[in-house]
């Protein structure tokens, strides 16, 4: 700034960059640079107590409802008795094996319907033509409920793994064809313009600006299949299976093996929350480029 | 000037349908214009003078109701290379760093990758980002992220710069160095540049020559040569306080108003109140 107010403008080609804004500081935290090293190790153990305090007092009441009286604990056991149970199944095997069955059939529908909805949605969204035959039959669908449908796929598919999976891949294909479908019409138009201006073909266009601005929408998709596919996989699992968590959950209520039951419940929350976590670190690797 | 022009519009008229009625809506009418080879021309009107319409016709993205656009001598079928387009708001791939954004124009062209990061860096060294290659366009200010625009339009090698009011987002002191540094690029480059913009002060304090167009239709008004002398010299000075700059502007400011049935809502905004009456300026 200061150089080119007390310097007149030299007519050279590569000149001293003179900027009136300095640039901006990107991602670094403004709050983070004072703080040394030790105040940063507290900083983070204050984020870490803050974050665990509701936490802990569920597990406390979780803990004490049942030895207090508040509760009938043949029904809900302690936490400590669960979380020893928990503890056996991960030993013995039983939780891995059930959730390894449920992740491979979520995780075998969610491809599907991946590779299946997410081009079908660009080329909806890029073209009006195929979206005015395709969007009414979609609407159709995507407002039936992928459980009313359970039946008819247990019907179909019998019930093993397909029927697992196709329910799955229905669940998933909605989100995902939505927002692609949503993620190519939100491209924004300047950059449609500025991109043909330098005489880009239609391929390249799609390529290098509709696709890549249209990846942050998409993931909002792919999170939200895969929050139902989940969701929905365990209730047909519930159903009619012979493995998987749901499976396991009812398996263990009809046996009246109460602790475990709810050690199968945790371990579905505990890989929802992973799915959730691998899924924000990918999120956040592809749109490294937006702010914040 | 020389013989052919690079630039040159030919009664250009454009007129679009008003949606869901018979008429039909004039934006442009009867533009006439010659643009030499490495003149520096400014276009300034107040909003519903055609200016986007203009700058569309240019790009080749849409085509004259009648009248004809030459490059060259070669009438514009479609968007091409031998044009590079500024907007107003930068139009960045924000997916891309500002290295990216300037290969983005050399893409498709053949060129091998190194050839490409080579020309994007000396364009980006050219405005004034060395150093800057690898920020993406959230790690800029609005400031810089028109000028990696300008890098952009550049690094192809068009033979015109149409610049769409490139600095109309920017504030006063930025606006300032950036037109200072526009001047600089066009000396050092010796390219065409069509600059529209809504500013006098810009239109005057850049143009070698002023087109002030009138709305609705969109018409020239007049077309004003500037002579402001050698003004590599006199940068060092504030050009804009210049008897001569304050004349210039003062007659851009008559052309402008001398449709006295435009709504006052309508009057080129910004420059002319911030720098005193017009009026209370003497003619020359």
């Amino acid at each position: 700034m200061s150089s080119t107010l007390t310097r007149p403008p030299a007519v050279v080609v590569a000149d001293e960059p003179a900027f009136a804004d300095p640039p901006t500081l990107g991602r670094r935290s403004v709050f983070q640079t004072a703080a040394g090293g030790g105040a940063a190790v507290r900083h983070g153990l204050a984020v870490a107590a803050r974050a665990s305090v509701a936490i802990v007092a569920f597990l406390v009441l979780w803990e004490v409802a049942p030895r207090v009286g508040w509760v009938d604990p043949v029904f809900l056991p302690p936490f400590s008795t669960v979380a020893r149970t928990f503890g056996r199944l991960v030993g013995d095997g039983t939780l891995l094996t059930q959730t390894g069955t449920s992740l491979a059939r979520a995780g075998a529908g969610f491809a599907i319907a991946l590779v299946v909805a997410v081009p079908l949605g660009l080329v909806i969204g890029s073209s009006s033509r195929v979206s005015s035959y395709l969007s009414p039959f979609f609407e159709i669908f995507r407002n039936t409920a992928a459980l009313a449908l359970l039946p008819v796929f247990i019907l179909l598919l019998g019930i093993g793994e397909t029927s697992k999976v196709a329910i799955v891949v229905y669940a998933c294909f909605f989100p995902l064809l939505l927002a692609s479908i949503l993620g190519v019409r939100t491209v924004d138009p300047l950059l449609v313009k500025s991109a043909r201006s330098l005489g880009i073909g239609r391929v390249a266009l799609f390529a290098k600006v509709v696709l890549p601005s249209a990846v942050p929408t998409v993931f909002t998709g792919i999170r939200m299949a895969a929050t139902s596919s989940v969701l929905v996989l365990l209730a047909a699992e519930m159903v009619g299976a012979k493995a998987g968590l749901g499976y396991f959950i009812t398996y263990t209520q009809f046996n009246f093996q109460i602790p475990e039951m709810y050690a199968g419940i945790v371990a579905i929350g505990l890989v929802g929350v992973t799915v959730n976590a691998v899924l924000v670190v990918v999120e956040r690797r592809l749109s490294r480029w937006r702010a914040a | 000037m020389t013989a052919q022009p690079r630039l040159a519009f030919e009664g250009v008229r454009k007129e679009f349908d008003v949606r869901g009625t018979a008429q039909r809506f004039v934006a442009l009418e009867d533009f006439t214009l010659a643009v030499a080879p490495g003149e520096l021309v400014t276009v300034v009107g107040p909003s519903g003078c055609g200016k986007s319409t203009l700058l569309d016709l240019v790009t080749g993205l849409s085509a004259p109701s009648s009248g004809r656009i030459l490059l060259d001598g070669r009438p514009i079928t479609g968007p091409g290379l031998d044009r590079g387009i500024v907007f107003q708001q930068y139009a960045l791939l924000p997916w891309r760093s500002a290295q990216g954004n300037v290969e983005l124009g050399l893409e498709g062209r053949g060129l091998r990758r190194a050839e490409r990061q080579r020309i994007a860096r000396e364009h980006l060294a050219l405005v004034g980002l060395a150093g800057f290659e690898q920020r993406y366009p959230h790690e800029l200010s609005g400031g810089m992220k028109q000028r990696v625009a300008i890098a952009r339009s550049l690094a192809f090698d068009p033979e015109v710069l149409l610049m769409d009011e490139p600095f109309a987002a920017l504030d006063a002191q930025t606006r300032e160095q950036l037109q200072d540094e526009l001047l600089r690029i066009w000396r050092a480059t010796g390219k065409t540049i069509v600059f529209i913009t809504h500013g006098i002060e810009e239109a005057v304090y850049l143009g070698q020559r002023i087109v002030v167009l009138t709305p609705r239709p969109g018409r020239v008004r007049d077309v004003i040569d500037v002579d402001l002398g050698d003004r590599t010299v006199g940068s060092s000075t504030d050009l804009r306080s210049d008897a001569r700059f304050v004349a210039y502007r003062h007659r851009v400011w008559d052309a402008l108003h001398d449709r006295a049935s435009a709504p006052a809502d309508e009057a080129p905004a910004g420059d002319a109140p911030a720098t005193g009456t017009p009026r209370e300026v003497a003619h020359v």
